[in-house]
Protein backbone atom coordinates (compact mmCIF):
# COMPACT_ATOMS: atom_id res chain seq x y z
CA UNK A 1 0.00 0.00 0.00
CA UNK A 2 1.35 3.45 -0.89
CA UNK A 3 2.07 5.66 2.11
CA UNK A 4 -0.42 8.56 1.77
CA UNK A 5 1.82 11.04 3.51
CA UNK A 6 4.81 10.01 1.42
CA UNK A 7 2.74 10.34 -1.76
CA UNK A 8 1.62 13.83 -0.76
CA UNK A 9 5.15 14.91 0.00
CA UNK A 10 6.40 13.45 -3.29
CA UNK A 11 3.68 15.21 -5.27
CA UNK A 12 4.65 18.48 -3.57
CA UNK A 13 8.24 17.92 -4.68
CA UNK A 14 7.22 17.03 -8.24
CA UNK A 15 4.92 20.03 -8.56
CA UNK A 16 7.73 22.27 -7.37
CA UNK A 17 10.24 20.91 -9.90
CA UNK A 18 7.95 20.32 -12.89
CA UNK A 19 6.54 22.89 -15.24
CA UNK A 20 3.37 20.90 -16.00
CA UNK A 21 0.77 18.96 -13.97
CA UNK A 22 1.97 15.54 -12.76
CA UNK A 23 0.36 12.69 -14.76
CA UNK A 24 -2.45 10.85 -12.99
CA UNK A 25 -1.07 7.46 -14.01
CA UNK A 26 1.59 6.72 -11.41
CA UNK A 27 3.42 4.45 -13.85
CA UNK A 28 3.63 7.01 -16.68
CA UNK A 29 7.15 8.17 -17.50
CA UNK A 30 7.82 11.64 -16.16
CA UNK A 31 10.33 12.17 -18.96
CA UNK A 32 8.36 10.80 -21.90
CA UNK A 33 5.29 12.72 -20.74
CA UNK A 34 7.37 15.90 -21.03
CA UNK A 35 7.01 16.71 -17.33
CA UNK A 36 10.75 16.61 -16.73
CA UNK A 37 13.75 17.17 -18.99
CA UNK A 38 17.36 16.17 -18.41
CA UNK A 39 18.15 19.34 -16.47
CA UNK A 40 15.08 19.01 -14.22
CA UNK A 41 16.15 15.50 -13.15
CA UNK A 42 19.08 16.66 -10.99
CA UNK A 43 16.74 19.21 -9.39
CA UNK A 44 14.20 16.45 -8.68
CA UNK A 45 16.81 14.23 -7.03
CA UNK A 46 18.07 17.12 -4.90
CA UNK A 47 14.53 18.06 -3.90
CA UNK A 48 13.76 14.44 -2.94
CA UNK A 49 16.93 14.32 -0.83
CA UNK A 50 15.91 17.49 0.97
CA UNK A 51 12.26 16.57 1.49
CA UNK A 52 12.94 13.04 2.72
CA UNK A 53 16.26 13.73 4.47
CA UNK A 54 18.12 11.08 2.49
CA UNK A 55 21.31 11.05 0.44
CA UNK A 56 20.98 9.37 -2.96
CA UNK A 57 24.39 7.76 -3.56
CA UNK A 58 26.03 8.04 -6.97
CA UNK A 59 25.37 4.36 -7.73
CA UNK A 60 21.64 5.09 -7.52
CA UNK A 61 21.80 8.03 -9.93
CA UNK A 62 20.02 6.01 -12.57
CA UNK A 63 17.22 7.88 -14.37
CA UNK A 64 15.08 4.72 -14.39
CA UNK A 65 14.79 4.87 -10.60
CA UNK A 66 13.13 8.30 -10.92
CA UNK A 67 11.18 7.70 -14.13
CA UNK A 68 7.66 7.61 -12.63
CA UNK A 69 5.79 8.34 -9.43
CA UNK A 70 5.58 4.60 -8.76
CA UNK A 71 9.31 4.07 -9.20
CA UNK A 72 10.22 7.02 -7.00
CA UNK A 73 7.87 5.73 -4.32
CA UNK A 74 9.47 2.31 -4.53
CA UNK A 75 12.89 3.89 -4.10
CA UNK A 76 11.70 5.92 -1.13
CA UNK A 77 10.08 2.89 0.46
CA UNK A 78 13.44 1.16 0.36
CA UNK A 79 15.63 4.09 1.39
CA UNK A 80 13.55 6.63 3.30
CA UNK A 81 12.30 4.37 6.02
CA UNK B 1 55.43 22.09 -8.58
CA UNK B 2 54.71 22.21 -12.33
CA UNK B 3 53.50 25.27 -14.18
CA UNK B 4 51.16 26.01 -17.05
CA UNK B 5 53.07 28.13 -19.54
CA UNK B 6 50.66 28.72 -22.40
CA UNK B 7 47.55 27.50 -24.17
CA UNK B 8 46.84 27.12 -27.86
CA UNK B 9 43.85 26.32 -30.05
CA UNK B 10 42.77 25.60 -33.56
CA UNK B 11 39.24 25.73 -34.94
CA UNK B 12 38.27 24.74 -38.49
CA UNK B 13 37.11 27.66 -40.64
CA UNK B 14 33.70 26.29 -41.60
CA UNK B 15 30.92 27.62 -39.35
CA UNK B 16 27.87 25.36 -39.12
CA UNK B 17 24.88 27.26 -37.79
CA UNK B 18 21.86 25.88 -36.00
CA UNK B 19 19.83 26.76 -39.09
CA UNK B 20 21.98 24.41 -41.19
CA UNK B 21 21.63 21.55 -38.70
CA UNK B 22 17.94 22.21 -38.01
CA UNK B 23 16.76 20.89 -41.36
CA UNK B 24 18.63 17.62 -40.74
CA UNK B 25 17.30 17.02 -37.22
CA UNK B 26 13.72 18.20 -37.60
CA UNK B 27 14.05 20.86 -34.89
CA UNK B 28 14.07 24.65 -34.93
CA UNK B 29 17.29 26.64 -34.43
CA UNK B 30 15.64 28.25 -31.41
CA UNK B 31 14.91 24.88 -29.79
CA UNK B 32 18.48 23.81 -30.40
CA UNK B 33 19.85 26.91 -28.68
CA UNK B 34 17.47 26.68 -25.72
CA UNK B 35 18.37 23.00 -25.20
CA UNK B 36 22.13 23.51 -25.34
CA UNK B 37 23.12 27.18 -25.48
CA UNK B 38 24.83 26.34 -28.79
CA UNK B 39 24.28 28.73 -31.73
CA UNK B 40 26.95 27.42 -34.09
CA UNK B 41 29.91 25.06 -34.24
CA UNK B 42 32.89 24.44 -36.51
CA UNK B 43 33.11 21.34 -38.69
CA UNK B 44 36.34 20.34 -40.36
CA UNK B 45 36.60 19.44 -44.04
CA UNK B 46 36.30 15.75 -44.82
CA UNK B 47 40.02 15.54 -45.65
CA UNK B 48 41.02 17.08 -42.30
CA UNK B 49 42.01 14.57 -39.63
CA UNK B 50 42.21 14.68 -35.84
CA UNK B 51 45.98 14.73 -36.31
CA UNK B 52 45.76 17.83 -38.53
CA UNK B 53 43.72 19.65 -35.88
CA UNK B 54 46.08 18.51 -33.10
CA UNK B 55 49.19 19.63 -34.97
CA UNK B 56 47.75 23.11 -35.58
CA UNK B 57 46.85 23.57 -31.89
CA UNK B 58 50.30 22.31 -30.89
CA UNK B 59 52.04 24.81 -33.16
CA UNK B 60 49.86 27.63 -31.78
CA UNK B 61 50.62 26.66 -28.18
CA UNK B 62 54.37 26.35 -28.74
CA UNK B 63 54.42 29.78 -30.41
CA UNK B 64 52.53 31.35 -27.52
CA UNK B 65 54.93 29.72 -25.05
CA UNK B 66 57.90 31.01 -27.03
CA UNK B 67 59.42 27.57 -27.31
CA UNK B 68 59.97 24.89 -29.94
CA UNK B 69 58.94 21.27 -30.28
CA UNK B 70 62.57 20.17 -30.00
CA UNK B 71 62.53 21.15 -26.33
CA UNK B 72 59.58 18.90 -25.45
CA UNK B 73 60.11 15.92 -23.18
CA UNK B 74 56.72 14.36 -23.86
CA UNK B 75 53.46 14.92 -25.70
CA UNK B 76 50.02 13.70 -24.64
CA UNK B 77 47.16 13.65 -27.17
CA UNK B 78 43.63 13.23 -25.82
CA UNK B 79 40.96 12.27 -28.34
CA UNK B 80 37.81 10.19 -28.09
CA UNK B 81 36.80 10.60 -31.73
CA UNK B 82 40.08 9.15 -33.01
CA UNK B 83 39.04 5.77 -31.62
CA UNK B 84 37.44 5.08 -35.02
CA UNK B 85 40.85 5.14 -36.67
CA UNK B 86 42.30 2.13 -34.88
CA UNK B 87 45.93 2.11 -33.84
CA UNK B 88 48.37 3.74 -33.62
CA UNK B 89 46.49 6.68 -32.13
CA UNK B 90 47.19 10.26 -33.20
CA UNK B 91 50.02 10.92 -30.70
CA UNK B 92 52.70 9.14 -32.75
CA UNK B 93 51.74 11.01 -35.92
CA UNK B 94 51.61 14.37 -34.14
CA UNK B 95 55.06 13.70 -32.66
CA UNK B 96 56.45 12.83 -36.09
CA UNK B 97 54.93 15.94 -37.66
CA UNK B 98 56.47 18.07 -34.91
CA UNK B 99 59.83 16.56 -35.83
CA UNK B 100 60.22 14.53 -32.66
CA UNK B 101 62.28 11.35 -32.76
CA UNK B 102 62.31 9.30 -29.58
CA UNK B 103 60.23 11.65 -27.47
CA UNK B 104 57.44 9.70 -25.75
CA UNK B 105 54.00 10.43 -27.21
CA UNK B 106 51.03 9.16 -25.23
CA UNK B 107 47.45 8.71 -26.46
CA UNK B 108 44.55 9.27 -24.08
CA UNK B 109 41.58 7.81 -26.00
CA UNK B 110 39.07 9.43 -23.73
CA UNK B 111 36.09 11.56 -24.79
CA UNK B 112 35.44 14.87 -23.04
CA UNK B 113 37.59 14.34 -19.94
CA UNK B 114 40.76 13.45 -21.89
CA UNK B 115 42.51 16.80 -21.76
CA UNK B 116 41.86 17.10 -18.01
CA UNK B 117 43.42 13.68 -17.43
CA UNK B 118 46.23 14.71 -19.78
CA UNK B 119 46.93 17.88 -17.78
CA UNK B 120 46.94 15.97 -14.49
CA UNK B 121 49.35 13.39 -15.91
CA UNK B 122 51.57 16.08 -17.41
CA UNK B 123 51.85 17.74 -14.00
CA UNK B 124 53.28 14.47 -12.69
CA UNK B 125 55.50 13.64 -15.70
CA UNK B 126 57.02 17.12 -16.01
CA UNK B 127 59.50 16.57 -13.16
CA UNK B 128 61.00 13.50 -14.84
CA UNK B 129 60.34 13.99 -18.57
CA UNK B 130 60.72 17.74 -19.01
CA UNK B 131 58.25 20.00 -20.80
CA UNK B 132 55.00 18.21 -21.65
CA UNK B 133 52.66 19.37 -24.41
CA UNK B 134 49.05 18.31 -23.77
CA UNK B 135 46.71 18.35 -26.77
CA UNK B 136 42.99 17.66 -26.95
CA UNK B 137 41.80 17.16 -30.54
CA UNK B 138 38.44 15.98 -31.80
CA UNK B 139 36.62 15.57 -35.09
CA UNK B 140 33.15 14.95 -33.71
CA UNK B 141 31.43 15.80 -37.01
CA UNK B 142 32.51 12.40 -38.37
CA UNK B 143 30.69 10.72 -35.48
CA UNK B 144 27.62 12.92 -35.97
CA UNK B 145 27.42 11.90 -39.64
CA UNK B 146 27.37 8.22 -38.65
CA UNK B 147 23.84 8.77 -37.31
CA UNK B 148 22.54 9.88 -40.74
CA UNK B 149 19.66 7.81 -42.13
CA UNK B 150 18.99 7.19 -45.82
CA UNK B 151 17.52 10.70 -46.11
CA UNK B 152 20.49 12.36 -44.42
CA UNK B 153 18.52 13.04 -41.23
CA UNK B 154 20.67 13.06 -38.07
CA UNK B 155 20.04 12.05 -34.46
CA UNK B 156 18.90 15.32 -32.83
CA UNK B 157 20.13 14.24 -29.40
CA UNK B 158 23.75 14.30 -30.52
CA UNK B 159 23.89 16.21 -33.82
CA UNK B 160 22.98 19.55 -32.27
CA UNK B 161 25.82 19.33 -29.75
CA UNK B 162 29.11 18.48 -31.33
CA UNK B 163 31.83 20.43 -33.09
CA UNK B 164 35.42 19.95 -34.22
CA UNK B 165 38.58 21.59 -32.89
CA UNK B 166 41.75 21.24 -30.88
CA UNK B 167 43.31 22.85 -27.83
CA UNK B 168 46.72 22.55 -26.23
CA UNK B 169 48.63 23.44 -23.06
CA UNK B 170 52.32 23.45 -22.21
CA UNK B 171 53.25 22.11 -18.75
CA UNK B 172 56.77 22.60 -17.39
CA UNK B 173 58.76 22.39 -14.18
CA UNK B 174 60.26 25.79 -14.92
CA UNK B 175 58.26 28.71 -13.49
CA UNK B 176 55.45 30.01 -15.70
CA UNK B 177 52.26 32.10 -15.44
CA UNK B 178 50.17 29.54 -13.52
CA UNK B 179 51.36 27.04 -10.91
CA UNK B 180 49.47 23.74 -10.88
CA UNK B 181 48.58 23.11 -7.25
CA UNK B 182 46.61 19.87 -7.25
CA UNK B 183 44.20 17.63 -9.12
CA UNK B 184 41.65 14.90 -8.47
CA UNK B 185 40.68 12.24 -11.01
CA UNK B 186 37.86 9.70 -10.81
CA UNK B 187 36.32 6.91 -12.89
CA UNK B 188 33.07 5.02 -12.37
CA UNK B 189 32.55 2.36 -15.02
CA UNK B 190 29.12 1.17 -13.94
CA UNK B 191 27.40 3.67 -16.27
CA UNK B 192 29.86 3.20 -19.18
CA UNK B 193 27.09 2.19 -21.62
CA UNK B 194 25.31 5.51 -21.13
CA UNK B 195 27.82 7.35 -23.33
CA UNK B 196 29.64 5.12 -25.78
CA UNK B 197 31.02 4.97 -29.31
CA UNK B 198 32.38 1.80 -30.91
CA UNK B 199 34.06 3.48 -33.88
CA UNK B 200 31.51 2.29 -36.45
CA UNK B 201 27.95 2.72 -35.16
CA UNK B 202 26.34 6.02 -34.12
CA UNK B 203 27.31 7.37 -30.74
CA UNK B 204 24.98 6.17 -27.97
CA UNK B 205 24.07 8.73 -25.33
CA UNK B 206 21.61 8.48 -22.46
CA UNK B 207 21.31 12.21 -21.96
CA UNK B 208 19.34 11.89 -18.73
CA UNK B 209 22.06 9.79 -17.13
CA UNK B 210 24.93 11.93 -18.43
CA UNK B 211 23.43 15.19 -17.17
CA UNK B 212 22.38 13.67 -13.85
CA UNK B 213 25.84 12.24 -13.20
CA UNK B 214 27.76 15.28 -14.48
CA UNK B 215 25.60 17.66 -12.43
CA UNK B 216 26.68 15.81 -9.29
CA UNK B 217 30.21 14.69 -10.03
CA UNK B 218 31.77 17.84 -11.48
CA UNK B 219 30.80 20.08 -8.54
CA UNK B 220 31.93 17.37 -6.11
CA UNK B 221 35.34 17.11 -7.80
CA UNK B 222 35.77 20.89 -7.84
CA UNK B 223 34.89 21.11 -4.16
CA UNK B 224 37.24 18.21 -3.42
CA UNK B 225 40.28 19.80 -5.07
CA UNK B 226 39.56 23.24 -3.61
CA UNK B 227 39.22 21.73 -0.11
CA UNK B 228 42.57 19.94 -0.51
CA UNK B 229 44.20 23.32 -1.16
CA UNK B 230 42.04 25.28 1.35
CA UNK B 231 40.82 27.60 -1.40
CA UNK B 232 37.35 29.13 -1.10
CA UNK B 233 35.11 28.83 -4.18
CA UNK B 234 34.46 32.56 -3.96
CA UNK B 235 38.16 33.25 -4.53
CA UNK B 236 38.28 31.33 -7.83
CA UNK B 237 38.74 33.81 -10.67
CA UNK B 238 37.98 31.44 -13.54
CA UNK B 239 36.20 28.12 -13.90
CA UNK B 240 37.38 26.50 -17.13
CA UNK B 241 35.05 23.59 -17.79
CA UNK B 242 34.59 21.02 -20.52
CA UNK B 243 32.18 22.94 -22.74
CA UNK B 244 29.43 20.35 -22.90
CA UNK B 245 26.25 22.38 -22.77
CA UNK B 246 25.58 25.93 -21.52
CA UNK B 247 22.87 24.73 -19.15
CA UNK B 248 25.37 22.36 -17.51
CA UNK B 249 28.06 25.06 -17.21
CA UNK B 250 25.63 27.35 -15.39
CA UNK B 251 24.48 24.52 -13.13
CA UNK B 252 28.02 23.50 -12.14
CA UNK B 253 29.08 27.07 -11.36
CA UNK B 254 25.96 27.62 -9.27
CA UNK B 255 26.39 24.35 -7.36
CA UNK B 256 29.95 25.22 -6.41
CA UNK B 257 29.24 28.86 -5.58
CA UNK B 258 31.34 30.45 -8.32
CA UNK B 259 29.84 33.61 -9.83
CA UNK B 260 28.40 33.14 -13.35
CA UNK B 261 30.76 35.73 -14.87
CA UNK B 262 33.70 33.60 -13.73
CA UNK B 263 32.43 30.49 -15.51
CA UNK B 264 34.08 30.80 -18.91
CA UNK B 265 31.90 29.79 -21.83
CA UNK B 266 32.41 29.58 -25.58
CA UNK B 267 30.06 26.64 -26.13
CA UNK B 268 27.65 28.94 -27.97
CA UNK B 269 30.23 29.47 -30.73
CA UNK B 270 31.97 26.10 -30.93
CA UNK B 271 29.52 23.54 -29.54
CA UNK B 272 30.79 20.56 -27.59
CA UNK B 273 34.24 19.69 -28.92
CA UNK B 274 34.66 16.83 -26.42
CA UNK B 275 38.23 16.53 -25.12
CA UNK B 276 39.34 19.61 -27.05
CA UNK B 277 36.84 21.98 -25.46
CA UNK B 278 38.45 22.67 -22.08
CA UNK B 279 41.79 23.67 -23.61
CA UNK B 280 40.15 25.74 -26.38
CA UNK B 281 38.28 27.55 -23.60
CA UNK B 282 41.53 28.02 -21.65
CA UNK B 283 43.28 29.43 -24.73
CA UNK B 284 40.54 32.00 -25.32
CA UNK B 285 40.25 32.84 -21.63
CA UNK B 286 44.02 33.39 -21.38
CA UNK B 287 43.98 35.67 -24.42
CA UNK B 288 40.87 37.64 -23.48
CA UNK B 289 40.29 37.87 -19.77
CA UNK B 290 42.90 36.15 -17.59
CA UNK B 291 42.87 37.63 -14.07
CA UNK B 292 45.17 36.91 -11.12
CA UNK B 293 44.06 34.26 -8.66
CA UNK B 294 43.14 30.58 -8.52
CA UNK B 295 41.69 28.95 -11.63
CA UNK B 296 39.93 25.59 -11.75
CA UNK B 297 39.62 23.15 -14.65
CA UNK B 298 37.00 20.42 -14.59
CA UNK B 299 35.62 17.88 -17.05
CA UNK B 300 33.29 14.91 -17.19
CA UNK B 301 32.97 12.40 -19.99
CA UNK B 302 32.39 8.92 -21.32
CA UNK B 303 33.42 6.17 -18.94
CA UNK B 304 32.40 7.94 -16.77
CA UNK B 305 35.68 9.77 -16.13
CA UNK B 306 35.77 13.12 -14.35
CA UNK B 307 37.87 15.31 -12.13
CA UNK B 308 39.22 18.78 -11.43
CA UNK B 309 42.56 20.56 -11.37
CA UNK B 310 43.43 23.79 -9.58
CA UNK B 311 46.17 26.22 -10.53
CA UNK B 312 47.09 29.71 -9.36
CA UNK B 313 48.60 32.67 -11.18
CA UNK B 314 52.17 33.34 -10.14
Amino acid sequence: MPDATRRERLMRVLNKVASQPVPEDETESLFESGLLDSFALPDLVSAIEEEFSIKVPDRDLNPRKFDSVARIEAYLEEHAG
Amino acid sequence: MPYLHAFGAHLPERVVTNAEIAVRVGKTPEWMESASGIRERRWAASATSVTDLAESAAVDCLAKAGTTASKLGMIIVASGSSAASGFPGPAATVAARLGLEGTPALDVPMASAGSLFGLAMAARFASTCGDVLVIGAEKMSSIVELSADEHGMLDPNTAILFGDGAGAALVSETPGPWEILDSVLHTDGQFREDLAFDGRSPLRMNGLSVILQASRKMPAAIQEVLAKQSIAAGDVTALLLHQANQNLLVRVGKAVGIAPERVYSNVGRYGNTSSASMLIAAAEWAAEQARPGPIVFSAFGAGFHWGALVARSV
